[in-house]
Formats: structure tokens, C-alpha cells, sequence
């Protein structure tokens, strides 16, 4: 159990030291001196020469990576260009924002989507199945910046609930929160639905039933703790998607987290900024699919003693 | 005679599929006397297990029962509340099933799966239940109870899991057992010893419903047998009876290719055609296409129950009455 | 798992045919009748065997079950036409600016108004669905052939070549996709091709995943084994015998990889890195309404409606052709 946690997490580490190779070399394969680009054509070339040497941007590629390495293992990933500040602390701030919307979409996305999947499936074939199932999939089918405009002109400026945007109070999270997690929702209520029906046709819930549990009993004790598996772990690598960076909904809301950090990274020309936010986010969605595996083993007892 | 287990009137059990109609079970009767093994036998498809999941109120859908009685004890199972049928399943009546492998819920441990209906039925506290499950599965020859409840279905053998439905079924002494096909699925020397056990819990006052393809099995354990053939009962007696005098041709072609398993006989001894679709059964008997001595009424009405010679003895065939002077040596 | 049923069914007919060659009880009687009754049957199993395995007669299975599918079908087919005679639909042109008529609300002149810079959406809106459905269709096809290829290498080969492959996909499948899709565009520049090669760059992995998958799973077959046993190429068998029969799941995964890679490129245009002005793209033009959101709303709504509309149709349609081919769904 544990020797195998501990390969897994090496595994993990592996592949994110190649997620920062890959990113690393992708962002230097751009013809052209980036602090040349930044400082304009009229920038004297002495001054250009100068800064590129402070930066390191002269050494060959593999050590400026280790470089970078050693210095992200520290906390360190550079400084911004277009912002002047160190990226960590822009990016520990952002993080602020992104994980109250993150928690907030997850919220509503899991409330949403396991109750409508749940009756979905219970109800299978009725009125109210047709109606989730088809708003599940109209859920899925919406581009972000749809759900958030429509929203944003509905409920902010039509009706005046809520903030049109920013980032100044509670409720100014509520609507970028629902456009984020309505996706996530639909995925959700598909899935409980597909593995609650799968679930229900087991031959353990006649054996339920056969002891005399009633429907919710059976429905309770026996289908949802089986059915939910599968659906825990999309939940937590759904969680971690959203924790990486909702770029569209967070520029929709003007919410300074690290998606719209990555956005104003590139707008800027920005290599340290878009780097560190790129590299940031595939070790969230990294350690939360590590997260969604482990879980899995714990709560399944099949995998559990096998391992 | 008067207090039967279980009395199945006319029950007719159906599938409403796109295709129509399909009439699992049709017009079956049924009865159990206490203390006795009453087996059903017949190929898959012909309604046994249907029958028996009727009595349990676990017909799939669409499936549903459409009409008939039954009776537990004399008390009607059709027709309740689907409370009151939760109050009587599990403590009155119980089943166990063929696949002892996906019978039990995986990620529940043993014990407490044993434990559930005790506490479902009985005004039990955890304690309690958990010392007479311990108690339950001690009796059907489960040992190292304690670590045993503490595993999780996959790390028990079939056997073991087979045993531990039957504890599972029997916490609360029901009246009757069913049991689907309960050894199909285990291994010879297993399925002696699960026969057995069965045997004892009949001695100690359980009726029991064993369902089988299996006519070796119905052989052994069971004192009365039902002869199913698509959706209907084609023949009933009791064991030595019937297994003596088989008056249907189905039950002798069944036999006669049981037997032919047996001996060495180059060619095995198998009864012509197919089992009918039920959503297309030949007019008048429904064995008509693939019997031997097939006559004109035959192949339009389809036979009654008629006696055929001893007591209890029964067979839906209008030859009923010449077969009954032919026995069959025994097998 | 077609084959598979088919042969299923092959091999229980032969079974019965010997049956009912071995009949006991053959009276002439009952041998016609059986010889009648497997004729019946054979001409049943040459109707199933068909139906499982020619595209056409699962095309009309998905017609005559899921409605809904034919529709969206319809509904793409639409849209194709529609960017495809765009020039012959609308009288204005996509790029010429009216700035008398600017944001006008949809009028009958006007169907669903102008931009901005006074430009007909409707217009826009065909000529943007030809940028929009070529990003949909070009990609998704370079993603799929790239990743089936290494998907079937990795998976047949394995070793070092699986664990390279394997481990490159991991890594890009780390990445959001959107953070990946920005990255790559801002590394490679905005421009149709770029925004190709993006959306490929960034999709492949997955499929070569699923591929890979499916090719374990194959290897372990008899066909893969007898092919291997005479002697076939390694690339004979991937190329002939593994890829084809990962057919079904491609077509799936492509019916489903289309409006993701839809939705990337319109969430990339809207964020103003994708398609550049003056070219038209429904995402391009979502962005180019947003700061008119409150005044004229229509702006930015129609081509997100016919972005929601083009996905939902794909979408609907990969779910019915997942239930018809049933390729990796189900254990």
C-alpha cells in the first residue's frame, strides 16, 4: 500500500519535471531575444545585451532549466517582466481568488449534478429524468463564456442580484462560481446517473432487497456507496481543474486569479509570468489526479488489499 | 395439509418488451409443504427463476407480476403495501441466488451484511446482531468467524461466500428459503457439502424452494419436484415418482439425456429442436414441435393438469393416461 | 465485441444443429419438424449475424432507436451547407462596414442584426461557421490519426516505445487544455494553420490513450494471436488487424473530439488569440460583442447560440453512436 502510494508519487514528480521541460522549451523555441520584443525596436542594443546576461537568457536552454528548477524548488520562479514583481507572490495572491471560486463552483457543480443524477436515475425514463438529463447535457454543451455572459447580463444587470464584477465582496463570486461549476455539473449528473443505473442492476441490490430493505435503504446503504466511486474520483479531478485556472470566467468577471494571470502573461509578452501560472497549473491538475487515484484505493476495498 | 409454506395460485408474470408480451410465467401453481425440500427444474428460460423472483417481488423490469396468488403461510403476499412485503422479505421468506460472486455487495464487510436483516426485523442492538450473526455463520460451518466478518466479499472463496449468503438468508429464521440455482456456480465437491447444509436447515424446520437445472441435485435434497417448460408446469410428483415414472415427454427426454450422460453411450441422448421463443409459442401444447408423439390435439389446445396414476401426481400431456403403465427404469 | 457476439451465436447454433442431428426420439416426424425449425433459425441467426456486423445495418439500428442523433445529424448537415453556399445565402458581405447601420436589433433586413462596425451577423455568422467547422473537423482528424498511430504503437509494442509515448502523453494531458491551447498559440502565432496544429497538439494524447487501451485489450485475442502464430507482420497487424477494430471507438471519440475542439478554438478567439480580424469566427465574434453586452446583447448571443447548437448536435450525435457502436463503455 504504501510502497505503491510511494511509486505513484514518484511517478507524479516525473511527470511534472516533464511538464516543465515541456513548457520551458515550447517558450523558448520563440524566434527572437524576448527582452528585445519586450523593450521595442528602439531599445538601445547594449542595454538589450546586458539584460539578457542578468537574466541568464544567454546560457544554453538545459541550464537556464535547471536553473529554473532549482529555483522553483525554492519558490522562486522569477520575475515578472510586464508586472516588475516577483511571480510567486503574483501568483500566491491570485491563487486566493481562484480557490474561493474553485470551492464555490465545486459547491454548486456537486449539489447540482449528484441530486439531479440521483432522481434521474431513480426516476429512469420519467419527465423529470428527460428534463435533467437534457439540461445536463445543454450544461455540457454551453460554451463558458456563454453560461457567464448570459448570467452576467441577467443577473447582474438586468435584475442588479449580484456584481456585473470584481472581486468585492462574497456575492461577487456567486455568479462566476455557477458559470464555472454548470459544466461541471452536467458531467457530474451524467455520471451518477450512468453508474447508479449500472449499480441498481447488480445482483447485490436484489440480495438487498430480498433481506427486506425498501427502496431508499437499498438505494442508501447499498447502490450509492458503490456508485459513488467512480464519481468521487471525477470529482476530485474536477476539482482540480477548476483550481487551475478558469481563464474564461475569471477574465468574463475581471476576478484577478491564476487563469486571468496566465491571459495578462501573454497579452504582456510575459515568459516568466505565463511559465510560472502554465507550470502552476498542471501541478494542481497533477496532484489532483494523484489525489482522485488515492482515494479511489482507499474506498474501494478491492483494490485496497490487493495493493 | 392445511397449513402450506407456500401456495402459488395461477400466477402469471410477464415482460413487456418492445416486441410484445412475453409470458415468463403462465398460470403457474405451486405449493410447499413445511419441512420439505420442494425443487423446480427445467432448461434456462422457462420460468423458474421468474416464479421465484414473483414471490420475492424482484421481477426486473419491465417485468411485472400480472395476476395470481400467493400465499405465504397463509397470509396473501400479493396486494400488500410494499412495506408490509419489505416486513415479511428478509424475515418470513428469504432467497439466495446463483452467483455467490456478485450476490454480495463488495464494499460492505461480511459481517455487517449479515447482520443488516437482523437489524431490519429484529428490535436488536448492534451487539446483539453482531453475536448472533457470529452464531449464524459458526452454524453453517464458517470458521474463524471473527476474522471472517471483519472480510470483504472478494476475499472469500465461492464457497465461502455461498455459505455466508445462506447465513445472510437464514439470520432471521424464515419460514421459507428460496434458492436460485444455489450451487451452479461451485465446484463439485462444494456444491456436496452447500447440498448438505441445505439438508440440515430443512431438518431443522426451514422449508425450502431449490431451483436447479440440475437434475442430480433435485435428485439428492428435494421431496416434491415441479417440471417447468416455457412459462408452464408441465409435470409435478414427488421425487421417487417422478424420476421412476416421468409421464411428460419432456421430463423423459430430460431424464434420458441425463442418463445418457452418465453411461457411456457414444451418442448423447438430446430431445430435437429448440427451446420455443416465448414471444411466438406454437399453438396448442407448447412441446408440441419437438415431441416424439405429437397428435392432432395436440397441436391445437393446450392439455390440463391431468392425475397421472400415483397420488400427487400430475402432467400436462393428453397422453397422461397411456404413459403412466410404462415405467422407466431407474436411473 | 461485435465479432464476438456474432461468433457467440455461431457457435451456439452449431451446438443446437448437432443436437438436433443426435436426436433421440427420431421419429420422422420429429426430424422434419426440427430440420424446419433450424432452417427457421438459421435464416433468424444470418439476419442477427448481419445486423451485428455490416456499418449499414447499424446506421439503421441508430435511426430507428435514437431519433434524437438523426436529427443533430440533420442539424450538422445544415450547418455544413450553410458555411459551404454561404456567398449564395446572404446579400451582404462578411467584411464590408455599414457605419450608419451600426448594432442595429434584428430587423428583417438584418436577421439578427449588426455588429459593431455595421456588418450583417448573419453573414458573419456563415462565413464564421466555415472557420469554426473546419476547426472542429482539420484538427480533430490530426489528432485522431496521430494519436490512433502511436496509441496502436505504444500498445503493441510496448516497452520503451510504450513508456516514451505513454509518458509524453501524460505530461500533455497534465496540462489544462486551455492553458496548453494559449501556450502553444503564443508560441507558434495566431493564423489558421497555427490554430490547427494547436488544437492537435493538444488533443492527441488522450486519444492515444484510449487507443492504446483498446490495443492491449485486442493483442490478448485469438485473431491477433492466430495472425501473429502464421506469421503476419508486426505492421501488417497493427495496420490491418488492430486499428481496424478500433474503428468504433474512433468514430465515437471523433463525434466527440469535434466540439471540444470547437469550443477550444472559440474560447481562444474570445479571448482574442485565436482567429484574427477581419477573418470571421463565432468565437471572434463573441468577443468582438462583448463590451456592447448591454446595449445590443444579440451581438455576442448569436454566435454563442450557434456555437451551444453545433456542439449539442455533436454531441447528441456521439451519444448515439456510442449506445449503437458501444465500443469502450461497456465491462
Amino acid at each position: 500500500m504504501v510502497r505503491n502510494a510511494l511509486q505513484r508519487l514518484a511517478q507524479s514528480v516525473l511527470v511534472l519535471l516533464g511538464c516543465a521541460l515541456l513548457i520551458f522549451v515550447m517558450l523558448r523555441i520563440i524566434p527572437g531575444n524576448p527582452i528585445a520584443v519586450l523593450m521595442g525596436e528602439h531599445a538601445d542594443n547594449t542595454v538589450i545585451e546586458r539584460m539578457t546576461a542578468e537574466l541568464g537568457l544567454d546560457q544554453p536552454v538545459l541550464v537556464q532549466f535547471f536553473r529554473y528548477i532549482g529555483g522553483a524548488l525554492r519558490g522562486d520562479f522569477g520575475t515578472s517582466y510586464s508586472l516588475g514583481k516577483p511571480v510567486s507572490s503574483l501568483m500566491a495572491s491570485a491563487f486566493v481568488h481562484t480557490l474561493i471560486l474553485a470551492l464555490l463552483a465545486a459547491v454548486f457543480a456537486w449539489l447540482i449534478g449528484i441530486t439531479s443524477g440521483i432522481i434521474a436515475a431513480v426516476k429512469k425514463n420519467s419527465i423529470l429524468d428527460h428534463l435533467f438529463m437534457g439540461a445536463s447535457l445543454l450544461g455540457v454543451s454551453m460554451p463558458v463564456f456563454m453560461t457567464a455572459m448570459l448570467l452576467q447580463y441577467f443577473f447582474a444587470y438586468r435584475l442588479k442580484l449580484f456584481p456585473i464584477a470584481g472581486m468585492d465582496s462574497f456575492a461577487a463570486y456567486i455568479l462566476p462560481a455557477i458559470a464555472l461549476g454548470w459544466n461541471s455539473a452536467g458531467s457530474v449528473a451524467r455520471l451518477v446517473r450512468s453508474t447508479l443505473l449500472e449499480t441498481l442492476e447488480e445482483n447485490y441490490i436484489d440480495t438487498a432487497r430480498a433481506k427486506g430493505r425498501g427502496q431508499v435503504g437499498v438505494l442508501v446503504v447499498h447502490a450509492l456507496r458503490n456508485a459513488m466511486l467512480p464519481v468521487i474520483t471525477m470529482m476530485a479531478i474536477q476539482f482540480s481543474g477548476l483550481l487551475s485556472g478558469a481563464v474564461i470566467t475569471e477574465t468574463v468577471f475581471s476576478i484577478n486569479g491564476i487563469g486571468r494571470l496566465a491571459v495578462q502573461a501573454i497579452a504582456g509578452r510575459d515568459i516568466p509570468l505565463l511559465q510560472g501560472t502554465v507550470l502552476f497549473s498542471a501541478a494542481v491538475v497533477v496532484i489532483g489526479n494523484f489525489i482522485a487515484d488515492s482515494l479511489y484505493r482507499v474506498l474501494d476495498p478491492r483494490i485496497r488489499r490487493e495493493a | 395439509m392445511e397449513s402450506k409454506t407456500l401456495e402459488i395460485r395461477n400466477l402469471n408474470t410477464s415482460f413487456f418488451t418492445q416486441q410484445g408480451e412475453v409470458r415468463a410465467a403462465c398460470d403457474v401453481c405451486l405449493e410447499v409443504q413445511p419441512g420439505q425440500i420442494t425443487g423446480i427444474v427445467g432448461e434456462s428460460g422457462c420460468g423458474k427463476s421468474v416464479t421465484a423472483r414473483s414471490v420475492m417481488g424482484l421481477v426486473r423490469y419491465p417485468g411485472r407480476v400480472v395476476s395470481g396468488e400467493i400465499l405465504l403461510d397463509g397470509k396473501a403476499m400479493t396486494g400488500i403495501s410494499g412495506k408490509e412485503a419489505c416486513s415479511l422479505r428478509g424475515a418470513e421468506v428469504s432467497m439466495i441466488f446463483q452467483e455467490p460472486m456478485t450476490s454480495l455487495n463488495p464494499v460492505m464487510k461480511v459481517g455487517k451484511q449479515v447482520e443488516e436483516a437482523l437489524l431490519l426485523h429484529r428490535k436488536l442492538s448492534k451487539k446483539e446482531a453482531a453475536k448472533s450473526a457470529a452464531q449464524m455463520l459458526e452454524k453453517v460451518g464458517i470458521s474463524d468467524v471473527k476474522n471472517r466478518m471483519e472480510c470483504y466479499p472478494h476475499q472469500l472463496s465461492g464457497g465461502l461466500r455461498q455459505r455466508v449468503m445462506i447465513a445472510m438468508a437464514m439470520i432471521c429464521s424464515p419460514k421459507l428459503l428460496i434458492a436460485d440455482e444455489p450451487t451452479t456456480a461451485l465446484d463439485v465437491t462444494v456444491e456436496a457439502q452447500i447440498l448438505r447444509l441445505m439438508k440440515q436447515l430443512c431438518d431443522a424446520g426451514t422449508s425450502i424452494l431449490l431451483i436447479s437445472h440440475n437434475l442430480g441435485v433435485i435428485a439428492q435434497i428435494c421431496d416434491y419436484v415441479y417440471v417447468m417448460y416455457a412459462g408452464r408446469v408441465v409435470e409435478q410428483a414427488d421425487t421417487m415418482t417422478l424420476f421412476d415414472h416421468p409421464a411428460h415427454p419432456y421430463t423423459r427426454g430430460l431424464l434420458q439425456a441425463a442418463r445418457s450422460l452418465r453411461s457411456d453411450a457414444e451418442v448423447l441422448a438430446t430431445i430435437p429442436g429448440v427451446v420455443p421463443n416465448l414471444l411466438h409459442l406454437p399453438a396448442g401444447c407448447s412441446f408440441s414441435p419437438r415431441c416424439g408423439q405429437c397428435q392432432e390435439p395436440c397441436k391445437t389446445s393446450m392439455p390440463d393438469m391431468l392425475p397421472a396414476g400415483e397420488k400427487g401426481h400430475l402432467v400436462r400431456c393428453f397422453l397422461a393416461e397411456k404413459e403412466k403403465q410404462q415405467p422407466v427404469e431407474a436411473i | 465485441m461485435v465479432s464476438d457476439r456474432s461468433r457467440k451465436i455461431v457457435r451456439e447454433y452449431e451446438e443446437q444443429q448437432k443436437n438436433a442431428v443426435a436426436g433421440m426420439n427420431a421419429s420422422s416426424d420429429g426430424s422434419a419438424l426440427a430440420g424446419k425449425d433450424a432452417k427457421e433459425r438459421e435464416e433468424e441467426l444470418k439476419r442477427e449475424i448481419g445486423e451485428a456486423e455490416t456499418f449499414f445495418t447499424l446506421m439503421r439500428r441508430l435511426v430507428r432507436e435514437n431519433k434524437l442523433a438523426v436529427f443533430s445529424a440533420a442539424v450538422i448537415l445544415l450547418f455544413i451547407l450553410a458555411a459551404v453556399f454561404a456567398p449564395l445565402l446572404t446579400p451582404y458581405s462578411f467584411s464590408d462596414m455599414d457605419l450608419m447601420n451600426r448594432l442595429c436589433a434584428p430587423s428583417s433586413a438584418h436577421l439578427f442584426g449588426t455588429d459593431a462596425a455595421g456588418r450583417d451577423i448573419l453573414t458573419r455568422l456563415l462565413y464564421g461557421s466555415r472557420v469554426s467547422l473546419l476547426t472542429g473537423v482539420v484538427p480533430t482528424i490530426m489528432s485522431m490519426l496521430g494519436g490512433a498511430l502511436l496509441g496502436v504503437i505504444a500498445g503493441y509494442l510496448q516497452g520503451i516505445v510504450d513508456a516514451v509515448i505513454m509518458r509524453i502523453a501524460d505530461v500533455v494531458l497534465a496540462f489544462p487544455s486551455m492553458l496548453l491551447a494559449m501556450v502553444i498559440v503564443y508560441m507558434l502565432g495566431d493564423g489558421l494553420v497555427n490554430i490547427f496544429l494547436t488544437l492537435a497538439l493538444v488533443n492527441w494524447a488522450s486519444v492515444a490513450r484510449i487507443v492504446r487501451a483498446q490495443t492491449l485489450a485486442l493483442k490478448e485475442t485469438e485473431y491477433v494471436e492466430a495472425a501473429r502464430v502464421i506469421g503476419v507482420s508486426r505492421t501488417r497487424i497493427m495496420f490491418r488487424h488492430l486499428l481496424p477494430n478500433c474503428l468504433p471507438t474512433l468514430i465515437v471519440l471523433f463525434t466527440l473530439n469535434v466540439p471540444s475542439a470547437i469550443l477550444t478554438e472559440s474560447s481562444l478567439s474570445f479571448l482574442g488569440l485565436g482567429v484574427q480580424p477581419p477573418n470571421a469566427s463565432w468565437g471572434l465574434m463573441v468577443n468582438e460583442g462583448r463590451q456592447y453586452l448591454y446595449n445590443a446583447p444579440w451581438v455576442s448571443l448569436v454566435p454563442s447560440i450557434a456555437i451551444m447548437l453545433i456542439v449539442l448536435a455533436f454531441n447528441f450525435l456521439g451519444d448515439g453512436l456510442r449506445d449503437v457502436l458501444d465500443p469502450y463503455q461497456k465491462k
